[in-house]
């Protein structure tokens, strides 16, 4: 045996690569339970490819066929309605856990130099999971997969010039048909190996540079020599066994939540699987009310807030990309000299508060029926989302001059806010009622002068950073 | 080296090896650019797909006033719809809140570019897609308040987005859609029959 291993790596330094990546691999020993979610998301991912491929090998991608073999696959195959509600609760519980990932990266600044790479391949990862969720709720081929792609394939058609040719390009047909769903098949088998390599991106980045930590304190940059190693950081921990072992302590924890689902609320009262889509897809009537799956509604609550606007509505889409790409620039607009909301001042704990209320307010949104009421609240939080980034440069800038980007981006703030209240009150025929105007005029001036004046006629200075990690 | 030969400095064939490098890099190139052109081209509709036109006919000889037929015609959901003589009264008084009221972007065949949108003033035929993202809008004939407008006159909501169009498929102002519901092309046969995706003969 001994001799086999001695065989292997003279040939594939397979030792090397443990040593180097989990039993040598020093990360801070100040993780809390936010940096479970990184590892979870692997989990799943894997999870996903396994069931998908099972899946695979009894469903139908043809108009025809395609909602029956997945009644076929829920009724007649030994496990397989297991099978299908861990992958349609796994696409789900992606998301959370994904979502939740990302707020850590929020709270301690893991996105800032040296890791914007790390941050904007994560963002990539991102769009390729929507990308796929979006593929995957094509193929039961309900109510729901059909009229939800239609009305996304559908946002590229209001592209200026090419936005015709290109959604028939997509579709393959003049709307969603039997040709599209085979190829959102062919593809939604691609997609998660290509995941699986930005992942590996994703992981060799990190390892590269280190993980940060809830302080965001620079562990290499402190003293060196633990227990293991005269060279590695003081405050650091072997991956293996520290964080393996409690990576494997949440999976138990967490696998127990998400059979949980699996076995008694698979549906989640709609939101992992819509009711419509019980009901084979039907061109010829769309269902009473349509939504995205949860994970896609504050960008379609953003979609929706936008009016038409010269004779096209592009501009609803645009906000929407934006909305999404304003995340990639992220590690650009953070000025503050602190990486951690811990010594962060009130104003950026105020507005990453904002920030999630306004992310979870917009999911609300995006599952409403519309009226006048609620597009005119979709206004607001969709102005409060912007303002979030486009602010972000003033309310961390504890007292450093602006520079001229961000002093672009507060005058596209409080134009955006000027534009918005004009709307509200003079562009908008039948527009909403006196007492809804006033009251979002006011709060999105407050908003507007609490994270972007206030900030820079008082600067806020962030806590001092202690020397070493704290607990 | 004799007197005839290109002199072989460095510099030459440092040049020659660029140009070679070039030429072999652009030729591989244009290569993956052709070789790009069908593998993107399979994608596009195909020939079956562009075959599946055919026109619909239609007897709308059952039709009562203010009755909703429904048919398919390129995958699409068209409706058909016998206006009663009060809805085609309310038409006019619109104007104010609609878009494009005089129907000028280019919605709807010459022939049905007037008042009603229609070729028979009381059967409107339309194409049942949002001009927003393509969701199928409900027919909603009632006029009063309803939950989504005070002042209904009659038309068509999309639930998907909240666009509402009136009894001739014009868009409202300060909704997402853009354009006016689409006016297929279409022809009488007879009074009875319609063919949708035939175009009337010139007038």
């Amino acid at each position: 045996m001994k001799a086999l291993i001695q065989w292997v790596d003279a040939r594939f330094p397979i030792g090397n690569f443990v040593r180097e990546h989990a039993t040598e691999y020093y990360a801070p020993k100040n993780f809390n339970f936010w940096y479970f979610f990184g590892s979870l998301a692997l989990l799943i991912l894997v999870l996903q490819i396994v069931t998908g491929i099972l899946l695979a090998m009894n469903y139908k991608p043809d108009a025809e066929l395609a909602f029956a073999s997945v009644e076929y696959i829920m009724r007649d195959v030994w496990g397989g309605w297991f099978v299908r509600y861990m992958h349609s609760t796994g696409a789900s519980m992606f998301f959370v856990v994904i979502y939740l990932h990302m707020f850590r990266a929020l709270l301690y600044g893991s996105y800032r130099n040296p890791r914007e790479l790390i941050w904007i391949i994560g963002m990539v990862i991102y769009m390729a999971m929507m990308v796929t969720a979006f593929l995957g709720y094509l193929l039961p081929w309900g109510q729901m997969s059909y009229w939800g792609a239609q009305v996304i394939v559908n946002l590229f058609e209001t592209l200026p010039i090419i936005g015709g040719p290109l959604s028939e390009w997509i579709r393959g047909d003049y709307v969603i048909s039997d040709i599209t769903l085979n190829r959102f098949y062919a593809l939604h088998y691609l997609v998660p190996f290509i995941l699986a390599g930005l992942v590996f991106l994703h992981l060799a980045a990190l390892h590269e540079k280190g993980s940060n930590n809830p302080d965001g304190i620079e562990i290499k940059k402190g003293p060196k020599g633990n227990r293991w190693s005269r060279k590695a950081p003081r405050d650091s921990v072997p991956f293996h066994p520290y964080y393996t072992v409690k990576d494997l302590f949440i999976t138990v924890v967490f696998m127990a939540v998400f059979l949980a689902i699996v076995f008694f609320i698979p549906e989640m009262f709609g939101f992992f699987i819509e009711q419509p889509n019980f009901e084979p897809a039907n061109p010829l009537k769309t269902p009473e009310h349509i939504a995205p799956v949860w994970y896609f509604t504050p960008y379609y609550a953003i979609l929706r807030a936008i009016p038409s606007f010269a004779g096209t509505q592009v501009w609803g889409v645009l906000a929407m990309f934006v909305s999404i790409a304003l995340f990639f620039v992220l590690p650009w607009l953070d000025r503050s000299p602190v990486r951690s909301i811990r010594y962060k001042g009130p104003t950026t704990r105020l507005a990453l508060g904002l920030f999630v209320v306004t992310f979870l307010v917009l999911g609300w949104l995006g599952i409403q029926a519309p009226t006048t009421s609620l597009t005119i609240m979709s206004q607001f939080f969709t102005l409060l989302y912007m303002l979030f980034f486009l602010l972000f440069p003033c309310f961390s800038s504890a007292g450093q001059p602006l520079p001229l980007f961000a002093k672009g981006m507060l005058a596209i703030s409080i134009f955006s806010v000027v534009a918005t209240i004009v709307y509200w009150w003079f562009l908008w025929s039948g527009g909403p009622n006196f007492m809804h105007k006033i009251s979002y005029t006011v709060l999105s001036i407050l908003v507007l002068f609490v994270l972007g004046i206030k900030p820079l006629v008082k600067p806020e200075l962030p806590k001092p950073l202690p020397e070493r990690l704290t607990k | 080296m004799t007197g005839e030969d290109v002199e072989m400095t460095q510099e030459n064939v440092n040049a020659k090896r660029r140009l070679l490098t070039i030429a072999t890099t652009g030729f591989g190139l244009a290569g993956a650019a052709g070789l790009a052109v069908p593998f993107a081209g399979s994608l596009l509709p195909s020939e079956r797909a562009k075959a599946a036109g055919a026109p619909v006919e239609v007897d709308i000889s059952k039709l009562e006033p203010g009755q909703q037929v429904t048919v398919e015609w390129r995958g699409k959901p068209v409706w058909i719809i016998q206006r009663t003589p009060e809805a085609l009264e309310l038409l006019p008084d619109m104007v104010d809140r609609l878009i494009d009221p005089d129907s000028n972007s280019d919605q709807q065949p010459e022939y049905a570019q007037n008042p009603t949108r229609s070729i028979r003033e009381d059967i409107l035929v339309l194409v049942g897609i949002c001009t927003h993202l393509g969701c199928s809008p409900q027919y909603h004939p009632e006029i009063g308040s309803v939950t989504f407008d005070d002042d209904w006159r009659g038309g068509f909501l999309c639930v998907c987005h909240g666009s509402k169009f009136d009894l001739a498929g014009r868009v409202y102002a300060g909704v997402p859609a853009p354009t006016n519901l689409e006016v297929p092309p279409h022809r009488y046969l007879d009074d009875n029959r319609i063919l949708i995706g035939s175009d009337q003969e010139a007038a």
